[in-house]
């Protein structure tokens, strides 16, 4: 009977009661934040007596094999041994780096796909070494054989927005721009002139009719991936407002109502009224605006300088040429965005720190940066290799010197501004909103946002 | 009596040691997560620097500015939108389908495994074959529609905001019904045959009997494929972008491209939790309100 009762008293009073303190440390641990991860090294730290190893992760898809190529070579030379572990699509890559950080499980070597922003968060978090003391060992001799501009993506500035110790924070392998490509065989099926490419905005207007008239498609982009709506803007807003004026519309000095603004807007109204943009391009992701004009169906195309391996794996016979987007405003230069392509930074908290910068002083070096280019195509970012490189490629990187970059901007938008004004432009094109409506909304959401900014 | 309660105190403990593995799982795979989302809703974090609620916490500003998100809404509109098509279009299918293979049809076996193809699919396989399909280049359905001599109708599906929403909706039908498929007909099945042979002999024909017999017998599976399809449509977000990559506009946002959007686009994890706990209350109402229905069903 008393073992019965004892029975009862358990089943109901006294489990419940364990299970219940159990949840209840749980969740006080949780909700007072005690469950900070301890600051240790990372996971890979090496035990006495075991082979260097380092461990890289990326999200390149396309370089992979070459990649493991490289290491096998390098553990040969030194005996460290590199493994490259590939974790795409470039958001799932994302995505995994971060909660990595959250769990200081983030690898030796490792690439940010992120804004400027987060990128500061990253060091403040103490997740990536500042590298400007080894680019700057024997009279920068590391930093000098980087092409101009190429470091600045991954670099701080004194008093930078961000708070963030001023350094370098990462080393770029290869270098991009994007521009604009026209196909030649197009042109002159069109009757114009592949020679003589437009330079103006009203020139590049009269030759879209005329491909539009002979049943042509005129610009194709990937602009489903939104970002690239934004780069075309960006750059037609340098080149009619200046950089100065773009700059103080990111720290909310200048409204979006502003005429050249609206001029900017405007621009992305003119080619879709005028039927000047390829066919569904407000939803085409940037692969399929690649086989569209790979396979000639858009005379014009908007891309960056990874499309030459593109469009030769796609179509080796493709002959097509490549020019700064024509400039609407001779008042500005036309600024197009350019810097470093892929970057790779250094964890600071690994315990192979120091191979890992040997390494990546090893990769960056001019005989690893040819093989790169002769497997990949993408520029190098090591400036003695630039004069083995295509005439095409020659084309993308002459341009370095008028680029950009929005990590090398003073000024930052936020980036809910930004996804609205990347929207609010495919609203344009697909004609549901005029660039004055536009310019309202964003004006709005600007303010609130800075509002909220003050507030914190 | 102490013997006896230390003795039977030893059996708990191991008895509750066989259990905690599983106690522990679902701790840190359920109620940590749960409650994380609720304590990160509170917080204004980025995702990327240490974590310390202290110095992130913003009280319920997130959740106030969840309520007055336009843009949210409207994507819960348009999670409700795909829902009333699976409800309807999909759910009709499903159920014609399963009481054509309850029949005694040839190859009825072979028919059963076709319809259940489309939801074994991977759902970013099926959004990039159906993106082929809708496009206005290179796209099937523009294609045929030429060859059929309807060249009006031929136009890109997925960048006309009045087709792209409900382009979405036809292909998660598609992808879905061979779920309900499966249910219904598991539960057709369930009906006693005699059941129609007695309807047939008081004289009743096929809608009559589909309608006094089979539908009344088939209430409970009706809601049991209406729950699931309400929650797995409201949810769905990976045919998503895999058919519309970032979207038309805002015309094809889900509640969960949303959170996606707050957490992945503009590092506000915490908005994005925010978010996230919000759209679990309105499923949970919604889950209620079906249950409520249900019930009222049964007593009728």
């Amino acid at each position: 009977m008393s073992n019965n009762k004892d029975i009862i008293l358990w089943k109901h009073k006294i489990i419940p009661k364990i299970m219940g303190i159990i949840l209840f440390v749980f969740c006080s641990l949780n909700i007072f934040g005690c469950f900070q991860p301890s600051k240790s090294k990372s996971q890979n730290s090496p035990s006495v007596g075991q082979k260097k190893k380092i461990v890289v992760w990326h999200w390149m898809t396309d370089r992979h094999d070459y990649f493991l190529e490289l290491a096998k070579k390098y553990k040969d030379l030194t005996g460290v041994e590199v493994v490259f572990e590939l974790y795409a699509p470039s958001d799932a890559y994302s995505q995994k780096i971060r909660a990595a950080g959250q769990a200081f499980t983030i690898p030796d070597i490792f690439g940010i796909l992120a804004e400027k922003r987060d990128f500061g968060a990253f060091v403040k978090a103490g997740h990536l070494a500042d590298l400007s003391q080894e680019l700057n060992k024997d009279n920068g001799a590391w930093r000098k054989q980087f092409v101009k501009g190429a470091l600045e993506v991954n670099e701080f500035l004194p008093n930078n927005e961000f708070g963030v110790k001023p350094g370098i924070y990462g080393i770029p392998i290869d270098i991009m721009t994007i521009q604009l490509l026209y196909n030649k065989k197009l042109f002159r099926q069109a009757g114009l002139d592949p020679d003589r490419p437009p330079r103006t905005w009203d020139e590049f207007i009269a030759a879209a009719r005329k491909l539009r008239d002979a049943g042509i498609q005129g610009l194709v982009s990937g602009w489903g991936e939104i970002w690239m709506i934004y780069c075309f803007a960006t750059n037609y807003a340098f080149n009619i407002m200046g950089e100065e004026k773009v700059f103080a519309t990111f720290r909310g000095e200048v409204p979006y109502t502003d005429p050249d603004w609206i001029q900017v807007f405007s621009l992305f109204k003119q080619l879709s009224d005028e039927n000047l943009l390829a066919t569904g391009i407000v939803t085409m992701v940037n692969k399929k605006a690649e086989q569209t004009f790979a396979n000639e169906l858009a005379a014009f195309a908007f891309n960056g300088s990874w499309c030459v391996n593109v469009y030769e794996g796609m179509n080796p016979n493709l002959d097509y040429g490549v020019i700064m987007p024509p400039s609407f405003s001779q008042k500005y230069p036309m600024k197009i965005w350019g810097a470093a392509g892929s970057s790779f930074v250094v964890n600071d908290r690994s315990l192979r720190k120091n191979e890992a910068i040997a390494f990546l002083k090893w990769l960056t070096m001019e005989e690893q940066q040819l093989y790169l280019l002769k497997t990949t195509k993408n520029p190098p970012s090591n400036k003695n290799c630039l004069t083995k490189i295509s005439p095409l490629l020659y084309e993308f990187t002459k341009q370095m010197d008028n680029s950009t970059h929005p990590n090398i901007w003073p000024a930052h938008e936020f980036p809910v501004v930004i996804e609205r004004f990347n929207k609010g432009i495919q609203s344009i094109i697909i004609k549901e909103k005029t660039p004055e409506q536009l310019g309202r909304e964003l004006q709005e959401l600007k303010e609130q946002e800075l509002k909220r900014q003050k507030e914190k | 009596m102490l013997k006896i309660r230390s003795g039977y105190l030893k059996e708990q403990m191991a008895n509750l040691s066989f259990a905690l593995p599983a106690i522990v799982i679902f701790a840190i795979f359920y109620i940590y997560p749960f409650f994380k989302v609720f304590q990160l809703s509170l917080c204004n974090w980025d995702g990327i620097s240490p974590f310390v609620f202290s110095q992130h916490f913003v009280g319920l500003r997130n959740f106030k500015d969840v309520m007055a998100d336009r843009i949210w809404w409207e994507s819960m509109w348009h999670a409700v939108y795909i829902t009333l098509i699976a409800l309807t279009f999909q759910n009709a299918l499903a159920l014609a389908l399963a009481l054509a293979c309850d029949q005694e049809i040839r190859a009825r076996n072979f028919f059963r495994v076709i319809f259940f193809i489309p939801p074994i699919l991977s759902e970013v396989v099926v959004g990039l074959i159906w993106n082929w399909i809708y496009d206005g280049n290179y796209g099937l359905l523009n294609h045929w529609l030429k060859i059929l001599g309807l060249h009006h109708w031929a136009h890109n599906w997925l960048s006309d905001p009045t087709t792209a929403l409900t382009c979405i909706a036809v292909v998660h039908s598609w992808k879905g019904f061979g779920w309900g498929f499966i249910i219904l007909l598991a539960g057709l099945q369930t009906i006693p045959r005699q059941l129609y042979e007695a309807a047939k002999v008081d004289g009743a024909n096929s809608w009559q009997i589909f309608l006094k017999v089979t539908v009344p017998l088939m209430i409970p599976v009706f809601i049991l494929v209406s729950i699931l399809t309400i929650l797995g449509s409201m949810q769905v977000f990976i045919l998503i972008i895999s058919i519309m990559g970032q979207g038309l506009a805002y015309h094809t946002e889900v509640p969960v491209t949303r959170i996606l959007a707050s957490m992945l686009g503009s590092s506000q994890f915490g908005y994005a939790c925010a978010q996230g706990v919000v759209f679990g209350i309105v499923l949970i109402i919604l889950s209620f309100g079906q249950k409520r229905l249900s019930r009222y069903f049964r007593q009728e």
